[in-house]
């Protein structure tokens, strides 16, 4: 039921040579929370340039691999390379090379907005102009509140400018549009493409199907604490394969001529009575195919309907649960 | 204010003037990390509220209250400001290496703020020297005006300066050390409760306002063992009584920096 692209050791490509130019390159990676195992055994490769959705429900080992890039915890097994170094060995040459957005909290409760991404700007050597990032998230007009009396938008916004204002060349957002209003929300989605579009790399973690499917080359579906699922949105939805189309019209229809009618591989059926379902490879012809035959039969198809797999459907499919379960 | 006041005349008016994020990575000079680390940590501590009641309204009001009113009977010569004043500097540089830096620490390191600086370019050595520098800052300002009130109320001080220099300092360094030790070991409402207790405690008993001459002779050598007695006491031999270096004190403190500072080098966790 999966395709090659979804296999769980699908090709990390994307750049020319990910061997030597990946952002991160991780192999087997292994960590232990004493009797707990919150990654086992997971594999992932970041192209430089690109923007990778990691994606998987809560506890799924997201924020424990994203931690590990960063450096905050050491591996029990498997390697990771991070801009070509060792998070942990090399952390002084890798760290003014990142951006990091925890997951909440790591600001000053008694500090200003501004004060606070002014001061970040001031541990990097080339930073961003720091009002023209902080208007352009929305956060001039706070820039005097202190941190503990931002609203949770505000905060997160704040954390994300605190991570791209050093100018790095790879950023790790988690889950950075958790708690966001749908301004913000773009906000934020336009900042991580414009990064892209100047050569940054970014990792982020979500919940959101529809975040990974908008902003990422690359999503990796994680779960228990490996990657299940690896491709681009395209590649995870199978635009082409194994799609539906629906109607209504009334029971009873002889489908034995429409299979005829239809390419290989695809169904017909009425799982209830005067509803009727077409799966298979669903392209304008099939469309067509399915049209012709209802006219030929003489009926009218009501509430036609052409739906497409959604990373929900995909996720489902492969962990049996709901993304935000 | 929430988070709708992002605007679309905020957005497209970033739209207009586009920036360039192309990555320019790389760390600022240390000396500029330095400043601007410790700046920040200054005004973190002088902008909060409980942190100035505990590090200037508490020894401000002791002194004067204790010297203007005969609570408790002082032992020494000169008045009884030149008693206090000693002692009520050794508090304040116990309320901020101490009390404030394991509070101001503790609740960092639960609000991922330590997390996220170890993320930055800033070096962990250069956070713990900002924050030494924003409590050097601090006492300055306490030592500042501790005097002036106490020099108001008749306070005739002796002593060489450079000693009175070198307890403040070893006595930083104990308090810091211990102070740390706590703030990266316990949770940060632990660290809240035992910070002030232990300031309250060693207030009492260890001789800032109460002679340690007036505990039963059995606890006294316990009490003069404690950093904050070994402090006050060495402020007192210097100031109000005019004495060379107070060698005992400052091997007292010297002990305690030493062992408070491994303990915590070795001990403290960053989340």
């Amino acid at each position: 039921m999966q395709s090659e692209a979804v296999a769980a050791d699908a090709s990390p490509d994307a750049g020319a040579s990910p061997e030597a130019g990946a952002a991160v390159r991780i192999t087997g990676l292994v960590k232990r929370y004493g009797a707990k195992t919150a990654v086992n055994g997971l594999d992932l490769t970041v192209a430089r340039g690109s923007v990778t959705a990691v994606l998987g429900p809560n506890g799924a080992g997201k924020t424990t691999t994203v931690e590990i890039c960063e450096g905050y915890r050491r591996p029990d097994a498997g390697t990771v390379r991070v801009l070509g170094l060792d998070p942990v060995a090399d952390a002084a040459r890798l760290r003014p090379r990142i951006g990091v957005m925890l997951q909440s909290g790591g600001i000053y409760p008694g500090a200003r907005a501004l004060e606070m991404l002014r001061h970040t700007a001031k541990l990097h050597a080339h930073p961003l102009d720091v009002d023209a990032l902080a208007a352009r998230l929305g956060l001039d007009s706070c820039g005097r509140t202190s941190y503990r009396r931002l609203s949770g938008g505000q905060q997160q916004r704040l954390a994300l400018a605190m991570a791209v204002v050093g100018r790095p060349e790879l950023v790790f957002l988690d889950e950075p549009t958790a708690g966001l209003d749908p301004h913000a929300r773009h906000a934020t989605w336009d900042l991580v493409r414009d990064l892209r579009a100047d050569g940054v790399s970014v990792v982020l973690t979500t919940h959101h199907m529809d975040e990974a499917e908008e902003l990422a080359d690359r999503i990796a579906i994680v779960d228990g604490g490996r990657v299940i699922a690896e491709g681009s949105p395209e590649e995870l939805c199978r635009a082409e394969a194994a799609n539906t189309v629906r109607f209504r019209s009334r029971p009873g229809l002889d489908l034995a001529s429409l299979v005829k009618a239809l390419p290989e591989g695809s169904r017909a059926s009425e799982p209830t009575p005067g509803s009727y379902l077409v799966e298979g490879a669903v392209d304008p012809q099939l469309l067509a195919t399915v049209t012709t035959w209802c006219a030929q039969s003489g009926v009218m198809p009501e509430r036609l309907a052409v739906e497409r797999h959604t990373l929900e459907d995909v996720f489902l499919e492969l962990t049996g649960r709901d993304l935000r379960a | 204010m929430t988070a709708t006041d992002l605007s679309r005349a905020d957005l497209s008016r970033a739209d207009r003037a586009r920036a360039d994020h192309s990555p320019a990575p790389g760390a600022a000079p240390i000396g500029r990390m330095l400043r601007a680390q410790t700046a920040l940590e200054t005004s973190m501590l002088l902008r909060n509220g409980e942190q100035l009641l505990l590090t200037v309204v508490i020894p401000s009001v002791l002194l004067v209250l204790f010297s203007a009113v005969d609570i408790v009977s002082t032992t020494g010569p000169g008045a009884r400001v030149d008693f206090l004043a000693p002692g009520l500097l050794a508090l304040a540089v116990m309320s901020t290496a101490f009390t404030g830096q394991a509070i101001a620490t503790g609740f960092e390191r639960r609000y991922g703020v330590l997390k996220r600086l170890g993320a930055s370019p800033l070096p962990r050595w250069a956070l713990m020297t900002a924050k030494t520098g924003s409590v050097l800052v601090t006492e300055v300002l306490q030592v500042a005006l501790l005097s002036v009130i106490a020099l108001a109320l008749g306070w005739h001080p002796h002593g060489d300066p450079l000693a009175v220099l070198l307890l403040l300092l070893l006595g930083t360094a104990a308090f810091s050390g211990l102070g740390l030790l706590m703030a990266g070991t316990l949770r940060a409402e632990a660290t809240l409760a035992a910070a002030n207790l232990v300031f309250v405690l060693l207030l009492l008993a260890g001789g800032v306002v109460v002679p340690l001459a007036k505990f039963p002779s059995a606890v006294r050598p316990v009490l003069e063992a404690l950093p904050i007695s070994a402090l006050s006491d060495g402020l007192r031999t210097v100031l109000q009584n005019g004495a060379a270096m107070p060698w005992g004190d400052l091997g007292i403190l010297a002990v305690w920096a030493v062992l408070g500072l491994a303990a915590a080098a070795r001990f403290f966790r960053w989340e």
